[in-house]
């Protein structure tokens, strides 16, 4: 019952956002962006979420169906790049254990392209972010 | 297809159980019947696996009580428990759930000496046992040991005695490396490392006294990043551990190990351990091709300078992230000749050789002669992660996790994926 009903809030919400992504997906800069952050990806985040975004239970969390990933708090999400994660949160339901990376180091448009990849990979689908967006998300968290 | 496939395999298994039923009212009913699959899994010949119970949680570490019961630890509480006790009441081979208690979550558990002890990622208790090995009163366990640290990373809190009224904790360094910063590029290992004060090894406790914490316990061994699997061998009065060792070499030094040096490196160890040991962890890493303690990175290494000139050498070291969760000599009658007092090690399954296939989720022989290796390590058991290669550590669908050796001389597994128990024997016949 309870999955029939998440099922229907996803499909609604799906059919609620799915004009404006479609119109971003085509685009051809975020085309280029997810491009780029599927190099810092690999560099950087799939040792410990995998090259299918499953992450690694009750250690690394998944970013694949993940609703923080996938979902418009932007500001969060840039923040866990930079400023790593060491409490222990519940994500969908689940702990993980380990320490998450920090990485002060990439710059602006770096998270953003790795952001639009993994907003955008697997089955993930999200709407573009933008450097603008992360500019004043790293302004809001020092 | 898929589905058509699924249905055949079905359909296969329900002839496969019908005959197997039949053969079996042909025999005495009692009698354990051979699991036509083998539980799934693929052991040596004349060896035999079946499943003795199913959706548990996340069975962490095992034990089995002198009368054949089984104190399964769960990882998560289920339904609000995290013990779970079974036993085959009509012996018919496989085993029910005789009772589930204790309102803590965790790793470690074992029985010395009519007790059995069991931890949470903070705690170690006690419950007295009666003559037929059922927990007396599951409500007011003893509590031995309080206060360990528990910072998420390597929490779990493993468990072994010995038969001077010792008992040993794994206290896991909550880092990888011991950075400034975890797991962060760029960021320099603390030297000394602060860690080590109050984890990354193990500490010796009494087993009968309240509420000890650090002030009276005894750090038995350090530069120990994260033990899981720990057993007192009872014939050379010595511990012996399995260490997880550091991960990301290459996600934090990619400009001196590549993918491969970093999915292959480095050694998962296994040390025995005298009192006051060090393993050098984290200053240095174990090299299984080099078979050389190799400086870490984050303390000036690259790769090849040695370091650790005062820190113990592995008796065995293991491909790289396979996960050693379990340890256990073998001390029954049961297996040939060859598997007496060696030692079974369970394989978690690594996640940190990406992007190669994944490694592990089996349980792996080690053949000892006088408290020392005394061969090369084998594959025992294997296919419990029921795919061929595991390239993402979530298809597994089971992960070896705990071992325990029954009165009768067969070794248990235990899975935290799906909570299922194996028992693996050597029929006679």
């Amino acid at each position: 019952m309870k999955f029939v009903y998440i099922v229907t809030i996803l499909l609604t919400t799906t059919a609620f956002v799915l004009p404006e992504e479609k119109a971003t997906v085509v685009q051809a800069p975020l085309k280029a962006s997810i491009e780029r952050g599927k190099t810092i990806y690999l560099q950087r985040c799939m040792a410990c979420h995998q090259a299918d975004g499953g992450g690694v239970p009750r250690l690394n969390p998944p970013l694949d169906a993940a609703s923080k990933v996938k979902g418009n708090d932007k500001v969060y999400l840039v923040r866990v790049i930079i400023k790593g994660m060491t409490e222990r949160v519940e994500l969908d339901g689940e702990y993980y254990d380990n320490n998450m990376s920090a990485n002060p180091d990439l710059t602006d448009m770096q998270i953003t392209d790795v952001l639009n990849y993994i907003r955008n990979s697997w089955s993930n689908k999200a709407n573009a972010v933008t450097v603008a967006e992360v500019k004043a998300a790293r302004a809001k968290i020092k | 297809m898929k589905k058509r496939l699924l249905f055949s395999f079905a359909i296969f298994c329900a002839v496969v159980n019908l005959v197997a039923a039949n053969d079996s009212t042909n025999t005495t009913p009692k009698k354990l019947v051979a699991d036509p699959v083998n539980a799934g899994l693929k052991t040596p010949s004349g060896f035999s696996a079946s499943i003795v119970a199913d959706n548990l949680g996340r069975a962490r570490h095992i034990v089995a009580t002198e009368q054949g019961g089984i104190y399964v630890k769960l990882e998560r509480l289920k339904e609000g428990k995290g013990i779970v006790y079974l036993k085959d009441a009509d012996g018919d081979g496989k085993m029910e759930i005789n009772k589930t208690f204790a309102n803590y979550y965790g790793t470690g558990i074992a029985i010395k000496n009519g007790y059995l002890y069991a931890s949470s990622d903070q705690d170690v208790f006690r419950y007295k046992l009666d003559d037929k090995g059922n927990v007396i009163d599951t409500e007011n366990p003893q509590r031995i040991v309080k206060g360990l640290w528990d910072k998420r990373q390597h929490a779990s809190k493993s468990l072994a005695l010995d038969d001077a009224g010792n008992i040993y904790v794994n206290i896991g360094a909550p880092s990888n490396s011991c950075q400034e910063t975890d797991r962060t590029k760029g960021s320099k290992g603390m030297n000394p490392c602060p860690i080590l004060d109050s984890a990354g090894g193990i500490w010796q406790f009494k087993v009968d006294l309240a509420d000890q914490s650090y002030h009276n316990g005894v750090r038995y061994a350090t530069g120990l990043r994260n033990v899981v699997g720990l057993d007192w061998n009872q014939q050379q009065k010595k511990l012996y551990v399995t260490m997880h060792g550091r991960d990301m070499l290459y996600t934090l030094y990619p400009d001196m190990f590549d993918t491969t040096v970093s999915a292959e490196l480095p050694s998962e160890t296994m040390y025995a351990i005298n009192k006051g040991d060090n393993a050098g962890w984290p200053y240095v890493y174990y090299d299984h091709f080099q078979q050389k303690k190799i400086l870490a990175p984050e303390y000036g290494g690259d790769g090849k300078k040695t370091g650790g000139e005062n820190a113990i050498d592995p008796i065995v070291a293991f491909p790289a992230h396979m996960g050693p969760n379990a340890l256990l000599f073998y001390t029954g009658n049961q297996f040939p000749e060859k598997y007496r007092q060696g030692a079974f090690i369970a394989f978690h399954g690594s996640w940190n050789r990406s992007p190669l296939p994944q490694e592990g989720y089996y349980v792996v022989f080690v053949p000892f002669k006088d408290g020392k290796p005394s061969g090369k390590w084998e594959v025992f058991a294997d296919g419990f992660s029921g795919t061929g290669v595991v390239k993402n550590p979530r298809e597994a669908q089971h992960r070896p996790c705990g071992l325990t050796q029954g009165p009768d001389g067969s070794l248990y597994v235990s899975d935290d994926v799906k909570g299922t128990i194996y028992k693996i024997s050597y029929p006679s016949k």
